[in-house]
C-alpha cells in the first residue's frame, strides 16, 4: 500500500459515507419538501426584487453566437415531420385551447399576420452553456388574449411534435411567465426561418428561464387549471423523466 | 465583568459550522453540474469548445452530489444550499461589522503590509511557530480571513445568482460587472476552488496547531486568555 493511494482511499471513503447520508435526506419526503420550498423562495425573490414584467437582457446584433446550437431533440423524425419540413411546414397548425372561450387553430400565415416582437436574447441551457440569437414572433400574451383565457385559466403547456425516449415533449409555465412581453411563440431565428434544430417551425421563448422551458416544434397551446393530470404531472417532460426544477430560473 | 469572553463568539461558531456543511454540500453537487458542460468561457456566451478557455476534467462520483450523474438532484442540493450559505454569510458579516469582529481581529493596520513584516510572518509560519502574541490573528491570517469572508464567499453568492437568468432582470449590472454570464459562470468555478484551497490549508494548519484543542474552541467557544486581551489594548493605546 502506497500511502497517497490510502490517503485517497481514506477521503474517497469519508465521501461516500457523507454522499450516502445526502441521498438518504434527498430521498427523505423532509427533503423533497425542502428542495421544493428552496425553488419556490427563489421564484418569489426574483419576482418580487424586479418588475413582473421586467425584461430579460436584449443584446446587439453583433453579440449574436456565429450558431445557435440545438439540444435535446434535434428534428421530430416522424415521416409527417419529413414531408412538413419538405413543404416548408405550409401547413402546419397551432391548436390553441384548454380553458378558452375561442379555442383556435392558427396557420403559420395566421401567425405571421399578429404583430411580431423581435428581440436578441440569450439562451441558457440547464447544462451551463448560452448562445445569443434574435427571434422573431407574435407574444404569448396577443395569442392568449385573442382566445380569451377563462378564470380558471392557472397555467399554459406547450404541447410538442417531438417525442424523446418513448415520452411527447411538453413543457408549462405560469400564467405571469405566459403573459410577459418577451414570451414569443418564434417562427424565426436570426431573420431566417426557425432552423429544425432549434424547433421548426415554432418555439416558444421563456426568456427569464433556462432552455428546456422554451418548447420545440409547437403544436398546440393549451391553458390548464392544474398541471397534475398530465403526463407525469410535474409540469414538463425533463421534471417528469429527471425530476428538473419546474420554476428554471435558477 | 461576569465569564470571561469566550476566543470564539457563539453567532462565529454557529456560522462556522452551518457554513462548513453548506459549504461541502455546494461544492460537491457544484462538481456535478460542472460534469453536465465541462466547459468554461468568458464573456456572455459560449457553447462549444473552440469557445473555451479550460475545459475541466470529469469529477469521478466519490467526489459528486450525487454520486451516481443526476444533474437535477445536484441542482435540487445547490438551489437548496444557497439559501443557507448566502442568508448565513450575511448574517455573519452584521455581526462582524457591528460586534467588533472585523475592526478588532481582521482588519489589517497599514504598518501590515510592510514587506518586512510579510516576511516575517511568512517565515514564523514556515517554522510553524502559531504563536501570535497579543493579537488575536497574525496577519497572513487576516489576509485569508479577509480574502476568504470578503471575496471568495460573497463573490460565490454573486457570482452564482449573476448565472440565474431569473434573477437578471433584477440587477443587469451584476452581470455586467462579472463581464457577462459565461465569465459569471467562469469566476463561479475559479472561486470555488479558491474556497477549496483555503479549506485544505485551514484543516492543515488546525491539524498543526492542536486539533483537539482548536476543534474543542470552535465548538464550545473556548476561552479567551485575559492576559493577552490586556496586552493587545495597551498595544493600540501606545
Amino acid at each position: 500500500m502506497n500511502a497517497p493511494l490510502g490517503r485517497r482511499g481514506f477521503l474517497a471513503g469519508a465521501s461516500m459515507l457523507f454522499l450516502g447520508a445526502c441521498s438518504k435526506v434527498a430521498d427523505s419526503s423532509v427533503g423533497q419538501s425542502l428542495f421544493n420550498s428552496a425553488e419556490k423562495w427563489h421564484q418569489k425573490i426574483h419576482r418580487s426584487l424586479a418588475d413582473r414584467n421586467a425584461l430579460a437582457r436584449e443584446y446587439d446584433k453583433s453579440d449574436i453566437s456565429p450558431f445557435f446550437r440545438g439540444n435535446g431533440s434535434l428534428t421530430v423524425g416522424t415521416p409527417e415531420y419529413e414531408a412538413a419540413i419538405e413543404n416548408q411546414f405550409a401547413d402546419w397548425r397551432l391548436e390553441v385551447r384548454g380553458l378558452v372561450s375561442n379555442p383556435m387553430s392558427l396557420s403559420m400565415d395566421d401567425i405571421r399576420a399578429l404583430p411580431q416582437r423581435t428581440q436578441i436574447t440569450r439562451h441558457d441551457c440547464v447544462e451551463g452553456w448560452s448562445a445569443i440569437g434574435e427571434w422573431t414572433g407574435p407574444q404569448l400574451s396577443s395569442i392568449l388574449e385573442a382566445a380569451g383565457v377563462q378564470e380558471n385559466g392557472q397555467f399554459v403547456v406547450f404541447r410538442c411534435a417531438d417525442n424523446l425516449n418513448g415520452q411527447d415533449y411538453y413543457e408549462s409555465v405560469d400564467m405571469v411567465d405566459a403573459n410577459h412581453p418577451q414570451t414569443i411563440v418564434a417562427h424565426m431565428l436570426n431573420g431566417e426561418a426557425l432552423p429544425v434544430i432549434n424547433g421548426a417551425p415554432l418555439r416558444v421563448r421563456i426568456e427569464r428561464q433556462l432552455g428546456y422551458k422554451h418548447a420545440k416544434y409547437l403544436t398546440a397551446i393549451e391553458v390548464v387549471d392544474t398541471l397534475e393530470d398530465i403526463a407525469g404531472g410535474e409540469g414538463g417532460y425533463w421534471e417528469d423523466r429527471a425530476g428538473y426544477q419546474w420554476y428554471a430560473g435558477i | 465583568m461576569g465569564r470571561p469572553a469566550k476566543r470564539h463568539g457563539l453567532i462565529t461558531r454557529l456560522w462556522h459550522w452551518i457554513n462548513l456543511i453548506t459549504v461541502v454540500v455546494l461544492f460537491m453537487s457544484g462538481l456535478t453540474i460542472s460534469n453536465a458542460h465541462r466547459l468554461l468561457y468568458w464573456g456572455h456566451w459560449g457553447f462549444s469548445r473552440e469557445h473555451a478557455w479550460l475545459e475541466v476534467p470529469r469529477f469521478p462520483g466519490w467526489m459528486t452530489l450525487p454520486t451516481e450523474y443526476s444533474l437535477a438532484v445536484a441542482r435540487d442540493w445547490h438551489i437548496l444550499m444557497a439559501w443557507p450559505f448566502a442568508v448565513g454569510l450575511l448574517v455573519m458579516w452584521i455581526y462582524m461589522l457591528i460586534g467588533g469582529h472585523f475592526w478588532r481581529d481582521l482588519r489589517t493596520s497599514f504598518k501590515e503590509w510592510r514587506p518586512k513584516a510579510i516576511w516575517a510572518d511568512i517565515v514564523q509560519h514556515l517554522k510553524l511557530n502559531f504563536d501570535h502574541g497579543a493579537a488575536k490573528f497574525n496577519f497572513l491570517q487576516k489576509l485569508t480571513y479577509g480574502l476568504v469572508l470578503g471575496v471568495l464567499l460573497p463573490g460565490m453568492v454573486l457570482s452564482g445568482m449573476a448565472i440565474s437568468p431569473g434573477f437578471e432582470p433584477a440587477a443587469p449590472w451584476l452581470v455586467d460587472m462579472f463581464g457577462g454570464r459565461q465569465s459569471a459562470r467562469s469566476i463561479h468555478f475559479i472561486f470555488a476552488w479558491g474556497i477549496f484551497a483555503f479549506f485544505v490549508v485551514h484543516i492543515v494548519l488546525v491539524l498543526l496547531a492542536g486539533p483537539i484543542h482548536q476543534l474543542r474552541d470552535m465548538i464550545t467557544g473556548g476561552q479567551f486568555d485575559p492576559e493577552a486581551a490586556e496586552q493587545a489594548k495597551k498595544g493600540e493605546a501606545s
